[in-house]
């Protein structure tokens, strides 16, 4: 190992990492796993494909895949303005971005239901056009947005800034249009992060509880989230079917995370 | 000089010794529900200044709420709760049988089924009523929108549904699918379904949804008096369930922390005149028919059914209507 890494020892900071990733990460989830263990295959079965259940998958997901696609334009949108422009208030705006992650989740589920309710500041203005924003599945992609917010932003930041003017000036100076230059010089080298925010966020999504049950209206195979079925399965003290459908959330998730990282390295090799 | 000084340290040591010796400090944890949180406020203190009298010991009473079900299984895993005051006795059922804290009898413990207060579900409606709701017959006409929680996340949502369903069973002759029907009109009305109590007073208070709020009674009155004093009024219908929120002592938890004499002290004293007082201060009903009668212009009479007599208990009712597969779950069935 290299002598002049900071952290001494590979074998004793590889250690400490897996000690406190087993502590922190590794046993909590296994015993999700174990107490799934107490049903048999078929029960989890029963539990995971009812009804009931995969309606609330495919609540989830979308409502998931569609505030972390919204979060890929308008973070990219909010990390590029924040890297490439002096304004004044810039740092103040920069300091605005992590918020969603200091506020209560409920708080915001409820702040955001307040706002956009039909008599609410703003949901008034949809409502004279006969739509809703809220208790429906638009309400909860709004809900994952605000939560979701900071990763695309914050994953992006750094790559932008890492990203030199001098490229794009070497490309326009060849004769790119803006549009060539944003597709073969930006894309390619800041798409990983864009897929690791993407990422984030959709994981994020799938697991977030108290901002969209104030906002979902919570209607049975309409707009009832899997952590809130899950959550009604420990109202009955149900531990293994609510850890059975953990367990489906926690795999989907990772499965996401992980394809999405095979993605990133692929799109590594491409050559621009 | 040095003699007065002398005298009065003596006196001085005299009072203290006694009380050093004997008093003791005591704390107690009492685990509740949401909508009981000002009542146990004021209760607290008034029975630290009955024991203090009483015994001479100091006892500080500190309080944990939350939804019923979750309270519970706080306790369930670990959480030391002297006592538990719960919306439901089937949450308090737990505690016995998935952790074995309480004998399986609690109910009998203490008088009038462990619940020394009651409450009953009421319709909270619009200032003039606007939509005409009487019973529980109009919650079903079309047209009218009602709010509600969700029985499978909240306790006293569980008490709504059944006091429907009381109600459907004495209008058919007791049939049950008929009363199945009633309830799956009357939550095609229902449109959004709240995880909890206070959710749902929100939904109807602030976001201004719904013609009707199904609720307990002391929520109710809570939020005539000071959500929005003149903006609502409350109906009660011509039948309703006797919500009857349990108590008990925790025994695994008073044996362990030595405080049994001071935990069942504080639960009986819910049933003194003082305590009563309290309870229907706070609206929720006194036990003591002379405190009730005193409240007589509060509480509105109306035929109150009880859980046993109409449903055979908790047990039996959760397992019918609430669990997976239960006549709730048919009403969403798809």
């Amino acid at each position: 190992m290299n002598k002049n890494n900071v952290i001494p020892g590979f074998g004793l900071s590889l250690g400490y990492t897996l000690l406190f990733l087993s502590l922190i990460v590794i046993i909590p989830l296994s015993t999700i796993i174990i107490s799934v263990t107490s049903m048999s295959f078929g029960e989890f079965a029963a539990v995971v494909t009812d009804a009931r259940s995969l309606a609330s998958y495919k609540v989830t997901l979308l409502t998931s895949f569609f505030a972390a696609s919204a979060n890929l334009i308008i973070g990219f949108i909010t990390a590029w303005v924040l890297t490439r422009y002096e304004f004044p208030g810039k740092s103040l705006l920069n300091a605005f971005v992590d918020l969603p992650f200091a506020l209560p989740t409920a708080v915001a589920g409820v702040t955001l239901t307040a706002l956009y309710a039909e008599n609410g500041w703003l949901g008034a203005i949809p409502a004279k056009f006969g739509t809703k924003v809220v208790f429906n599945s638009w309400g909860i992609t709004l809900a994952l947005i605000f939560v979701t917010f900071p990763f695309v932003v914050r994953s992006v930041q750094p790559a932008l800034e890492e990203l030199e003017k001098e490229l794009e000036e070497a490309a326009a100076s060849l004769g790119a249009a803006r549009f060539q230059t944003v597709r073969r010089i930006i894309l390619p080298i800041i798409s990983p992060s864009l897929i690791t925010g993407f990422s984030l966020a959709f994981a994020r999504g799938l697991g977030e509880y108290g901002s969209v049950i104030f906002i979902s209206g919570n209607m049975p195979f309409q707009t009832e989230i899997t952590p809130l079925l899950i959550v009604t399965k420990l109202e009955q003290y149900n531990y293994a079917e609510a850890n059975a459908l953990a367990l489906v959330t926690l795999l989907t998730a990772f499965a996401v995370l992980f394809a999405l990282g095979i993605l990133k390295k692929l799109i590594r090799r491409i050559p621009a | 000089m040095k003699n007065v000084t002398g005298k009065l340290l003596t006196v001085f040591i005299l009072t203290i010794i006694p009380l050093s010796l004997f008093a003791k400090e005591v704390t107690l944890l009492n685990v509740s529900y949401d909508p009981t949180r000002e009542f146990y406020e004021e209760y607290n203190s008034a029975f630290a200044k009955y024991w203090l009298d009483k015994t001479g010991d100091k006892v500080t009473v500190r309080q944990s709420h939350g939804g019923s079900g979750k309270q519970a299984r706080s306790v369930i895993d670990g959480l030391e709760a002297d006592v538990v005051t719960l919306a439901l006795a089937y949450d308090v059922d737990a505690l016995h049988e998935k952790a074995n804290l309480i004998p399986a009898d609690w109910q009998k413990r203490f008088k009038q089924n462990s619940s020394p207060y009651t409450s009953t579900i009421v319709f909270l409606v619009r200032a003039g009523n606007p939509k005409n709701i009487k019973d529980w017959n109009d919650l079903t006409k079309p047209g009218v929108s009602v709010i509600t929680p969700n029985p499978k996340t909240s306790g006293g949502a569980r008490w709504n549904y059944l006091a429907a369903w009381a109600y459907a069973l004495k209008h058919n002759n007791g049939s049950e699918a008929k009363a199945a029907e009633f309830l799956s009109a009357l939550f095609k009305n229902v449109p959004v379904l709240d995880s909890g109590a206070r959710g749902a007073t929100i939904t109807f208070v602030e976001r201004g949804i719904g013609d009707v709020f199904i609720s307990w009674e002391n929520e109710a009155f809570l939020a005539v008096n000071k959500l929005g004093k003149g903006k609502f009024e409350i109906v009660v219908p011509s039948l309703s369930i006797l919500a009857e929120p349990p108590v008990a002592v925790v025994d695994k938890v008073v044996d362990k922390r030595g405080t049994l004499e001071t935990a069942n002290a504080y639960l009986e004293y819910l049933y003194t005149p003082q305590a009563q007082e309290l309870a229907g201060k706070h609206y929720y009903r006194p036990r003591d028919p002379k405190v009730l009668e005193k409240y007589g212009n509060v509480f509105v009479k109306t035929e109150l059914v009880t859980i046993d007599d109409v449903f055979g208990g908790w047990q039996k009712a959760q397992t019918a209507h609430f669990s997976d597969g239960g006549t709730f779950d048919k009403i969403y069935k798809r």
